[in-house]
Protein backbone atom coordinates (compact mmCIF):
# COMPACT_ATOMS: atom_id res chain seq x y z
CA UNK A 1 0.00 0.00 0.00
CA UNK A 2 2.62 2.68 -1.25
CA UNK A 3 -0.32 4.80 -3.06
CA UNK A 4 -0.96 6.92 0.26
CA UNK A 5 2.40 7.77 0.07
CA UNK A 6 2.42 8.72 -4.08
CA UNK A 7 -0.53 10.57 -3.63
CA UNK A 8 0.68 12.91 -1.20
CA UNK A 9 3.92 13.49 -3.40
CA UNK A 10 0.81 13.91 -5.93
CA UNK A 11 -0.67 16.95 -3.51
CA UNK A 12 2.97 18.47 -3.01
CA UNK A 13 2.80 18.97 -6.92
CA UNK A 14 -0.93 20.49 -6.60
CA UNK A 15 -0.50 22.73 -4.17
CA UNK A 16 2.65 24.28 -6.36
CA UNK A 17 0.01 24.64 -9.16
CA UNK A 18 -2.86 25.90 -7.25
CA UNK A 19 0.31 28.73 -5.89
CA UNK A 20 1.53 29.62 -9.07
CA UNK A 21 -2.10 29.98 -11.01
CA UNK A 22 -3.74 31.57 -7.98
CA UNK A 23 -6.06 28.94 -7.41
CA UNK A 24 -9.41 29.40 -5.16
CA UNK A 25 -10.57 26.02 -5.18
CA UNK A 26 -9.36 22.89 -7.03
CA UNK A 27 -12.02 21.14 -9.09
CA UNK A 28 -10.66 17.89 -10.74
CA UNK A 29 -6.91 16.42 -11.33
CA UNK A 30 -5.95 13.73 -13.60
CA UNK A 31 -3.71 11.20 -13.79
CA UNK A 32 -2.55 8.76 -16.51
CA UNK A 33 -1.73 5.09 -14.85
CA UNK A 34 -0.41 2.18 -16.61
CA UNK A 35 -0.36 -0.85 -14.88
CA UNK A 36 3.50 -1.42 -15.05
CA UNK A 37 4.31 1.66 -12.72
CA UNK A 38 2.73 -0.69 -9.77
CA UNK A 39 0.16 1.67 -8.54
CA UNK A 40 -3.19 0.74 -8.44
CA UNK A 41 -5.80 2.97 -9.61
CA UNK A 42 -8.42 2.36 -6.75
CA UNK A 43 -6.06 1.80 -4.03
CA UNK A 44 -5.18 5.70 -5.24
CA UNK A 45 -8.75 6.91 -5.77
CA UNK A 46 -9.40 5.12 -1.77
CA UNK A 47 -6.10 7.05 -0.77
CA UNK A 48 -6.92 10.57 -2.74
CA UNK A 49 -9.44 11.65 0.40
CA UNK A 50 -7.12 11.24 3.19
CA UNK A 51 -4.40 12.84 1.28
CA UNK A 52 -6.28 15.75 0.14
CA UNK A 53 -7.59 16.28 3.36
CA UNK A 54 -7.84 19.86 4.65
CA UNK A 55 -6.06 21.06 0.88
CA UNK A 56 -7.14 22.68 -1.76
CA UNK A 57 -8.27 20.14 -3.63
CA UNK A 58 -10.13 18.61 -1.10
CA UNK A 59 -13.44 18.31 -3.00
CA UNK A 60 -11.14 17.69 -6.12
CA UNK A 61 -12.52 14.68 -8.00
CA UNK A 62 -9.57 12.61 -9.09
CA UNK A 63 -9.97 11.51 -12.84
CA UNK A 64 -7.77 8.23 -13.38
CA UNK A 65 -7.49 6.75 -17.38
CA UNK A 66 -5.99 3.72 -17.45
CA UNK A 67 -3.67 2.98 -19.97
CA UNK A 68 -2.67 -0.62 -21.52
CA UNK A 69 0.11 -2.45 -21.83
CA UNK A 70 1.79 -2.10 -25.52
CA UNK A 71 5.02 -2.72 -26.98
CA UNK A 72 6.88 -2.89 -30.16
CA UNK A 73 9.38 -5.04 -31.37
CA UNK A 74 12.83 -4.35 -32.11
CA UNK A 75 13.13 -7.34 -34.34
CA UNK A 76 9.93 -7.55 -36.67
CA UNK A 77 8.86 -4.24 -35.62
CA UNK A 78 5.37 -5.55 -35.07
CA UNK A 79 2.89 -3.39 -31.91
CA UNK A 80 0.88 -5.47 -30.02
CA UNK A 81 -1.45 -5.02 -26.74
CA UNK A 82 -0.36 -7.50 -23.71
CA UNK A 83 -0.38 -8.01 -20.37
CA UNK A 84 2.14 -7.27 -17.48
CA UNK A 85 3.89 -10.42 -17.45
CA UNK A 86 3.80 -10.97 -21.20
CA UNK A 87 6.25 -8.24 -23.10
CA UNK A 88 7.87 -10.19 -25.10
CA UNK A 89 6.52 -10.06 -29.01
CA UNK A 90 3.33 -12.00 -29.56
CA UNK A 91 4.12 -12.14 -33.47
CA UNK A 92 7.76 -13.42 -33.72
CA UNK A 93 8.01 -13.91 -29.94
CA UNK A 94 11.48 -12.08 -29.40
CA UNK A 95 12.06 -10.37 -26.22
CA UNK A 96 13.92 -7.33 -27.44
CA UNK A 97 11.31 -5.18 -27.40
CA UNK A 98 10.13 -1.84 -26.14
CA UNK A 99 7.10 -0.63 -24.31
CA UNK A 100 5.05 2.01 -26.12
CA UNK A 101 2.42 2.09 -23.12
CA UNK A 102 1.90 0.72 -19.36
CA UNK A 103 4.36 2.23 -16.77
CA UNK A 104 2.88 5.53 -16.67
CA UNK A 105 2.66 7.41 -13.71
CA UNK A 106 1.84 10.71 -14.83
CA UNK A 107 -0.36 13.97 -13.36
CA UNK A 108 -2.13 15.04 -16.78
CA UNK A 109 -4.03 17.79 -16.17
CA UNK A 110 -5.52 20.57 -13.36
CA UNK A 111 -8.81 21.63 -13.67
CA UNK A 112 -9.39 24.92 -10.82
CA UNK A 113 -10.95 28.46 -10.22
CA UNK A 114 -8.68 31.06 -10.11
CA UNK A 115 -9.41 33.83 -7.15
CA UNK A 116 -10.77 36.86 -8.68
CA UNK A 117 -8.09 39.27 -9.73
CA UNK A 118 -10.51 42.48 -10.49
CA UNK A 119 -11.53 42.47 -6.94
CA UNK A 120 -7.96 42.66 -5.91
CA UNK A 121 -7.54 45.53 -7.70
CA UNK A 122 -10.05 47.70 -6.94
CA UNK B 1 2.62 24.80 5.25
CA UNK B 2 -0.47 25.43 3.58
CA UNK B 3 -2.10 27.26 0.88
CA UNK B 4 -4.01 30.61 2.66
CA UNK B 5 -1.60 32.58 4.57
CA UNK B 6 0.86 32.43 1.88
CA UNK B 7 3.62 30.70 4.43
CA UNK B 8 4.62 28.31 1.11
CA UNK B 9 5.88 31.40 -1.34
CA UNK B 10 9.40 30.75 -1.00
CA UNK B 11 12.15 32.62 -2.36
CA UNK B 12 12.53 29.90 -5.52
CA UNK B 13 8.60 31.17 -6.26
CA UNK B 14 7.86 34.22 -5.28
CA UNK B 15 9.17 35.56 -8.77
CA UNK B 16 6.33 33.90 -10.73
CA UNK B 17 3.62 34.96 -8.63
CA UNK B 18 4.75 38.85 -8.38
CA UNK B 19 2.66 41.40 -10.61
CA UNK B 20 4.25 40.83 -13.79
CA UNK B 21 5.26 37.30 -13.16
CA UNK B 22 4.55 35.10 -15.74
CA UNK B 23 1.87 33.33 -13.71
CA UNK B 24 0.53 36.54 -11.94
CA UNK B 25 -2.38 37.00 -14.87
CA UNK B 26 -5.50 35.46 -13.22
CA UNK B 27 -8.49 34.76 -15.24
CA UNK B 28 -11.87 34.27 -13.46
CA UNK B 29 -13.82 30.99 -13.73
CA UNK B 30 -12.68 27.52 -14.43
CA UNK B 31 -8.91 27.17 -15.97
CA UNK B 32 -7.74 23.63 -17.31
CA UNK B 33 -3.89 23.37 -16.42
CA UNK B 34 -1.90 21.03 -18.48
CA UNK B 35 0.88 19.45 -16.87
CA UNK B 36 2.49 16.48 -17.49
CA UNK B 37 4.58 15.37 -14.83
CA UNK B 38 5.81 11.97 -13.30
CA UNK B 39 3.79 11.79 -9.97
CA UNK B 40 6.81 10.82 -8.70
CA UNK B 41 9.00 14.26 -10.07
CA UNK B 42 9.21 14.91 -5.95
CA UNK B 43 10.96 11.81 -4.93
CA UNK B 44 13.00 11.32 -8.33
CA UNK B 45 14.91 15.00 -7.53
CA UNK B 46 16.06 13.39 -4.23
CA UNK B 47 16.60 10.28 -6.24
CA UNK B 48 18.93 11.97 -8.88
CA UNK B 49 20.62 13.99 -5.84
CA UNK B 50 21.98 11.19 -4.36
CA UNK B 51 22.88 9.47 -7.68
CA UNK B 52 24.88 13.16 -7.77
CA UNK B 53 26.48 12.79 -4.61
CA UNK B 54 27.53 9.27 -5.39
CA UNK B 55 29.34 9.64 -8.60
CA UNK B 56 30.84 12.73 -6.80
CA UNK B 57 32.90 10.10 -4.61
CA UNK B 58 32.84 7.30 -7.30
CA UNK B 59 31.05 4.97 -5.40
CA UNK B 60 28.30 1.93 -6.58
CA UNK B 61 25.15 2.09 -4.79
CA UNK B 62 23.01 -1.48 -5.02
CA UNK B 63 19.51 -1.62 -4.32
CA UNK B 64 18.88 -5.21 -2.93
CA UNK B 65 15.03 -6.13 -3.86
CA UNK B 66 13.32 -9.38 -2.84
CA UNK B 67 10.66 -10.77 -0.53
CA UNK B 68 11.04 -10.75 3.26
CA UNK B 69 13.22 -14.19 4.23
CA UNK B 70 14.96 -14.47 0.58
CA UNK B 71 18.30 -13.88 1.96
CA UNK B 72 18.97 -10.04 1.86
CA UNK B 73 21.07 -9.89 5.03
CA UNK B 74 22.87 -13.18 4.27
CA UNK B 75 24.00 -12.31 1.04
CA UNK B 76 25.45 -8.68 1.94
CA UNK B 77 27.22 -10.76 4.97
CA UNK B 78 28.63 -13.59 2.87
CA UNK B 79 29.43 -10.61 -0.09
CA UNK B 80 31.00 -8.32 2.36
CA UNK B 81 33.53 -11.04 3.53
CA UNK B 82 34.80 -11.43 -0.08
CA UNK B 83 35.05 -7.70 -0.97
CA UNK B 84 36.17 -5.89 2.36
CA UNK B 85 39.72 -6.29 1.79
CA UNK B 86 39.76 -5.34 -2.08
CA UNK B 87 36.62 -2.76 -1.35
CA UNK B 88 35.11 -0.25 1.07
CA UNK B 89 31.75 -0.82 1.53
CA UNK B 90 28.86 0.33 3.46
CA UNK B 91 25.15 -0.79 3.73
CA UNK B 92 21.77 0.54 4.43
CA UNK B 93 19.65 -1.02 6.01
CA UNK B 94 15.29 -0.76 5.69
CA UNK B 95 12.62 -2.23 7.54
CA UNK B 96 10.39 -1.56 9.08
CA UNK B 97 11.39 -2.02 13.00
CA UNK B 98 14.68 -3.49 14.71
CA UNK B 99 17.91 -2.67 14.19
CA UNK B 100 19.14 -6.63 13.63
CA UNK B 101 19.98 -6.45 10.66
CA UNK B 102 22.26 -3.31 10.95
CA UNK B 103 24.13 -5.19 13.89
CA UNK B 104 24.56 -8.28 11.58
CA UNK B 105 26.46 -6.36 9.07
CA UNK B 106 28.34 -4.20 11.79
CA UNK B 107 29.38 -7.56 12.85
CA UNK B 108 31.23 -7.83 8.91
CA UNK B 109 33.40 -4.71 10.06
CA UNK B 110 31.84 -2.46 7.85
CA UNK B 111 29.11 0.51 8.17
CA UNK B 112 25.73 0.02 8.70
CA UNK B 113 22.64 2.69 8.77
CA UNK B 114 19.27 1.24 9.96
CA UNK B 115 16.09 3.13 8.73
CA UNK B 116 13.49 2.15 10.20
CA UNK B 117 10.58 2.92 8.31
CA UNK B 118 7.73 2.77 10.61
CA UNK B 119 5.06 1.38 8.97
CA UNK B 120 5.78 2.43 5.40
CA UNK B 121 6.60 -0.70 3.03
CA UNK B 122 9.65 0.32 0.80
CA UNK B 123 12.58 3.13 1.30
CA UNK B 124 12.18 6.19 -0.53
CA UNK B 125 14.80 8.84 -1.94
CA UNK B 126 14.20 10.93 1.14
CA UNK B 127 15.05 8.22 4.20
CA UNK B 128 18.12 7.38 1.88
CA UNK B 129 18.95 10.94 1.74
CA UNK B 130 19.19 11.53 5.35
CA UNK B 131 20.59 8.14 5.61
CA UNK B 132 23.69 9.24 3.70
CA UNK B 133 24.73 12.03 5.98
CA UNK B 134 26.09 9.27 8.29
CA UNK B 135 27.72 7.66 5.89
CA UNK B 136 31.10 9.30 4.52
CA UNK B 137 31.19 8.46 0.92
CA UNK B 138 34.86 9.87 0.29
CA UNK B 139 35.88 6.43 2.01
CA UNK B 140 33.62 4.10 0.45
CA UNK B 141 33.58 2.58 -2.61
CA UNK B 142 29.88 0.63 -2.55
CA UNK B 143 26.64 1.38 -0.63
CA UNK B 144 24.84 -1.58 -1.12
CA UNK B 145 21.07 -0.39 0.14
CA UNK B 146 18.78 -3.37 1.53
CA UNK B 147 15.10 -2.40 0.88
CA UNK B 148 12.05 -3.67 3.08
CA UNK B 149 11.10 -7.11 2.63
CA UNK B 150 8.44 -6.79 -0.38
CA UNK B 151 8.28 -7.36 -3.83
CA UNK B 152 5.65 -4.49 -4.79
CA UNK B 153 6.55 -1.37 -3.54
CA UNK B 154 10.19 -0.84 -3.52
CA UNK B 155 9.83 -1.17 -7.21
CA UNK B 156 8.15 2.31 -7.87
CA UNK B 157 10.77 4.32 -5.75
CA UNK B 158 14.41 5.51 -7.44
CA UNK B 159 16.52 6.09 -4.00
CA UNK B 160 19.25 7.53 -6.29
CA UNK B 161 21.05 4.03 -7.00
CA UNK B 162 22.62 2.79 -9.83
CA UNK B 163 21.55 -0.54 -10.26
CA UNK B 164 18.79 -2.77 -9.03
CA UNK B 165 19.22 -6.51 -7.67
CA UNK B 166 16.40 -8.82 -7.24
CA UNK B 167 16.64 -11.56 -5.25
CA UNK B 168 14.17 -14.91 -5.69
CA UNK B 169 14.68 -17.75 -3.12
CA UNK B 170 14.37 -20.87 -4.19
CA UNK B 171 11.52 -21.55 -1.55
CA UNK B 172 9.33 -19.00 -3.05
CA UNK B 173 8.45 -20.47 -6.51
CA UNK B 174 9.83 -20.21 -10.10
CA UNK B 175 6.52 -17.85 -11.27
CA UNK B 176 7.60 -15.14 -9.01
CA UNK B 177 8.53 -13.25 -12.24
CA UNK B 178 5.52 -13.57 -13.94
CA UNK B 179 3.05 -12.61 -10.30
CA UNK B 180 5.33 -9.19 -9.86
CA UNK B 181 6.92 -8.65 -13.19
CA UNK B 182 6.93 -4.09 -11.73
CA UNK B 183 9.47 -6.06 -9.43
CA UNK B 184 11.42 -8.27 -11.57
CA UNK B 185 11.23 -5.81 -14.76
CA UNK B 186 13.36 -3.60 -13.19
CA UNK B 187 16.16 -5.65 -12.00
CA UNK B 188 19.25 -5.49 -14.03
CA UNK B 189 20.30 -8.86 -11.96
CA UNK B 190 18.38 -11.60 -10.99
CA UNK B 191 19.58 -14.02 -8.37
CA UNK B 192 18.37 -17.54 -7.21
CA UNK B 193 19.21 -17.72 -3.45
CA UNK B 194 18.86 -20.84 -1.24
CA UNK B 195 20.07 -23.28 -4.06
CA UNK B 196 21.84 -25.77 -1.28
CA UNK B 197 17.89 -26.61 -0.84
CA UNK B 198 16.81 -27.35 -4.31
CA UNK B 199 17.81 -31.06 -3.79
CA UNK B 200 14.55 -31.11 -1.05
CA UNK B 201 12.48 -28.25 -3.31
CA UNK B 202 11.74 -30.74 -6.23
CA UNK B 203 8.45 -28.00 -7.11
CA UNK B 204 11.03 -25.20 -7.88
CA UNK B 205 12.58 -25.71 -11.44
CA UNK B 206 15.52 -22.73 -12.25
CA UNK B 207 15.06 -22.95 -15.82
CA UNK B 208 11.29 -21.59 -15.81
CA UNK B 209 12.08 -19.07 -13.39
CA UNK B 210 14.47 -17.68 -15.78
CA UNK B 211 11.98 -17.95 -18.29
CA UNK B 212 9.35 -16.53 -16.72
CA UNK B 213 11.85 -13.42 -15.99
CA UNK B 214 12.52 -13.29 -20.24
CA UNK B 215 8.92 -13.39 -20.96
CA UNK B 216 8.93 -9.74 -19.48
CA UNK B 217 11.37 -8.75 -21.99
CA UNK B 218 14.18 -8.58 -19.71
CA UNK B 219 18.19 -10.19 -21.10
CA UNK B 220 19.18 -9.50 -17.51
CA UNK B 221 22.01 -12.57 -16.41
CA UNK B 222 20.50 -15.05 -13.90
CA UNK B 223 23.10 -16.47 -10.87
CA UNK B 224 22.15 -19.68 -8.77
CA UNK B 225 23.62 -18.89 -5.26
CA UNK B 226 23.89 -20.15 -1.61
CA UNK B 227 25.22 -17.45 0.30
CA UNK B 228 25.03 -19.78 3.74
CA UNK B 229 27.24 -22.60 1.81
CA UNK B 230 29.50 -20.24 -0.48
CA UNK B 231 27.87 -21.89 -3.41
CA UNK B 232 27.97 -19.96 -6.94
CA UNK B 233 29.28 -16.76 -4.91
CA UNK B 234 31.88 -16.37 -8.06
CA UNK B 235 29.64 -15.06 -10.47
CA UNK B 236 28.12 -12.44 -8.51
CA UNK B 237 31.62 -11.03 -6.53
CA UNK B 238 32.90 -11.05 -10.35
CA UNK B 239 29.54 -9.45 -11.50
CA UNK B 240 30.04 -6.52 -8.44
CA UNK B 241 33.58 -6.24 -9.55
CA UNK B 242 32.61 -5.70 -13.38
CA UNK B 243 30.26 -2.83 -12.23
CA UNK B 244 32.37 -1.37 -10.18
CA UNK B 245 35.08 -1.15 -12.66
CA UNK B 246 32.12 0.57 -15.29
CA UNK B 247 31.30 2.98 -12.53
CA UNK B 248 34.60 4.42 -12.13
CA UNK B 249 34.91 4.59 -16.03
CA UNK B 250 31.50 6.41 -16.10
CA UNK B 251 32.43 8.86 -13.55
CA UNK B 252 35.62 9.73 -15.73
CA UNK B 253 33.24 10.46 -19.06
CA UNK B 254 31.08 12.42 -16.76
CA UNK B 255 27.60 9.97 -17.06
CA UNK B 256 25.94 8.40 -14.29
CA UNK B 257 23.45 4.84 -14.96
CA UNK B 258 20.06 5.23 -13.72
CA UNK B 259 18.92 1.28 -12.77
CA UNK B 260 17.38 -0.36 -16.42
CA UNK B 261 13.63 0.41 -15.61
CA UNK B 262 12.24 3.85 -14.28
CA UNK B 263 9.07 4.44 -14.96
CA UNK B 264 9.71 6.92 -18.33
CA UNK B 265 6.46 7.19 -19.24
CA UNK B 266 7.22 10.79 -19.08
CA UNK B 267 9.88 10.44 -21.32
CA UNK B 268 8.04 8.83 -23.94
CA UNK B 269 5.08 11.81 -23.85
CA UNK B 270 6.56 14.74 -23.13
CA UNK B 271 10.20 16.46 -22.98
CA UNK B 272 11.20 16.58 -19.63
CA UNK B 273 11.68 20.48 -18.80
CA UNK B 274 14.55 21.76 -16.98
CA UNK B 275 14.08 21.86 -13.44
CA UNK B 276 16.19 23.81 -11.04
CA UNK B 277 18.47 21.84 -8.06
CA UNK B 278 18.42 22.79 -4.67
CA UNK B 279 20.57 21.65 -2.10
CA UNK B 280 18.72 19.85 0.47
Amino acid sequence: MHELSICQQMMVQVNEIALQNHASSIESISLQIGPLSGVEATLLKRAFPFAAAHTIAEDAELIIEELPVVIQCNLCGSKSNTTPNKLVCSHCGDYHTQLLSGDEMLLTNIELTRADPARKNH
Amino acid sequence: MCDTCGCNITHGNQHLIKAGGKLSLANNGKTSISVLKNLMSENDHIAKHNRDHFDKHNVLAINLMSSPGSGKTALLEATIQKLKKQFRIAVIEGDLETENDAERIRKQGVPAIQITTGSACHLDAHMVHDALHNLSLADLDFVFIENVGNLVCPASFDLGQHLNVTLLSVTEGDDKPSKYPVMFRAADLMLLTKTDLLKVLDDFDTVKAEENLRQLASSVPVFELSARFNEGMKNWIDWLSQQYAEQIARVEKGESLKPAIQPDGVDLHHNKQPHAHTQV
